[in-house]
């Protein structure tokens, strides 16, 4: 995480997301005591993001700032279901822009999403994982990302981001389906052998 | 129980970003929700959407956007969703909590509907304009599985009992997540009957053409 915090209508400094524990302590201090002060931390640093990829998911100006209130308002409002020891920050934040873009933009249920977002804080399979351990798991696939081919890369964001299907990815990229798959499961593998390092 | 077959890569990407529709989605979550692995990998996954989003570039936001948010707290719109949520269904139930929504707690109160002689079938979710189809299939034992495909893809949940293919044994939490061009034919295993969910993907219409060419010779 490189970028720096910019809190344009904040004078005080409240410093830099470089150390993603920032992010962590900030949605604990919203779920434990409803901190305003580290909702606007992280309001700060996910609005923008969280508003960019509802733009290329295809909403227009309002509807993206429409929604991106909405998912910031399900971040507060969920804040105690995040779990520090189950991956990043962003990784959640990200999970529930993309419910939003499920039940708003495509008029879907994210339900079984939740469900299993439910079985998962029940099972205590990674109750061996630590936060730390979850934190250098995300490192792990930032850098395997950071790494990837622009081939590779340029699905992965497509996918993501764009919120594009398989074949809509093919279709623009003029490929066969069969090698955006491949290029996917390349791009997996990689990750996949990066965290096989951690465990 | 061990599960042995699991989700594709690409599947699990494409769930993490949300790209899979509704059928496809519910046998996803169903598998996860039997599958202490491929849950892992999902969240890692979902890590991949973490990046993406924290790399992006990012869109400006309204000046007052943090205003509008904090006046939403302030008109009662800020209660906190508690941890500790009452559990959402019976504790005895057989069904994976994500199909709960669709077909209730037990696997016994499901309505059959016999189409052939030793298979049975729930329908779900029926197919139309262009979505996929989702649906229940209770086969019994030594029956060969049919051929529910239409040439587009599909992937198959095991729920209980089991099936033999020339892939192995896939028997409870097993899910064959299979490209389209492979060609199998499931027997169901003796002793029980297999009780699985479906999720196929509507033909396009070239596909359509085809198996309508074929419908004469071969029966699908």
């Amino acid at each position: 995480m490189r970028s720096a915090l910019n809190l344009a209508h904040n004078d005080e400094n409240i410093g830099t997301a470089d150390d993603p524990t920032l992010l962590k302590q900030a949605m604990v201090r919203v779920a434990e005591v409803q901190d305003r002060e580290s909702f606007q931390f992280l309001f700060s640093y996910f609005a923008p993001r969280v508003k960019a990829v509802l733009l290329k998911a295809g909403s227009n100006e309002s509807q993206a700032e429409d929604l991106m209130q909405d998912v910031m308002m399900t971040v507060w409002r969920k804040a105690k279901l995040y779990a520090p020891d189950r991956g990043s920050v962003n990784a959640w934040v990200f999970t529930v822009a993309r419910n939003a873009r499920i039940d708003l933009l495509r008029r879907a249920s994210s339900r079984p999403y939740d469900d299993v977002y439910e079985i998962e804080m029940e099972s205590d399979v990674a109750s061996g994982e630590d936060e730390m351990f979850a934190t250098e798991r995300a490192e792990r696939v930032s850098e395997a990302l950071s790494e990837l081919p622009e081939e590779q890369r340029q699905i992965i964001e497509l996918g993501f981001i764009e919120d594009m299907s398989q074949s809509e990815i093919a279709e623009k990229l003029g490929l066969p389906l069969g090698t955006v798959k491949s290029r996917m499961r390349l791009a997996y593998g990689k990750m996949k052998s990066k965290l096989e390092a951690v465990r | 129980m061990t599960t042995q077959h699991h989700l594709d890569d690409a599947t699990l990407l494409r769930y993490a970003s949300g790209d899979l529709d509704s059928a496809f989605t519910m046998v996803v979550a169903a598998h996860l929700a039997m599958c202490d692995k491929c849950r892992k990998a999902a969240r890692d996954a979902e890590e991949i959407g973490g990046h993406m989003m924290d790399h992006v570039a990012q869109a400006p936001v309204s000046d007052d956007a943090f205003e509008r948010m904090m006046a939403r707290l302030d008109s009662g719109a800020d209660e906190q969703i508690e941890v500790d949520l009452p559990k959402k269904s019976a504790p005895d139930s057989d069904v994976p909590l994500p199909l709960r929504a669709l077909i209730g707690d037990h696997m016994d109160d499901v309505r059959w509907r016999l189409v052939a002689p030793g298979v049975r079938k729930y329908e779900i979710q029926q197919g139309k304009k262009g979505e996929s189809s989702l649906y229940m299939l209770n086969i019994s034992p030594g029956m060969a599985v049919p051929e529910h495909g239409h040439g587009g893809a599909e992937m198959t949940l095991i729920l209980s009992g089991a099936y033999r293919d020339k892939l192995g044994v896939f028997g409870p939490g097993d899910v064959a997540d299979l490209d389209e061009d492979i060609e199998h034919q499931p027997i169901v295993e003796p002793g029980e009957a297999c009780i699985c969910l479906v999720a196929t993907e509507a033909p396009t219409r070239f596909k359509d053409l085809i198996v309508r060419l074929m419908q004469p010779f071969v029966r699908i």
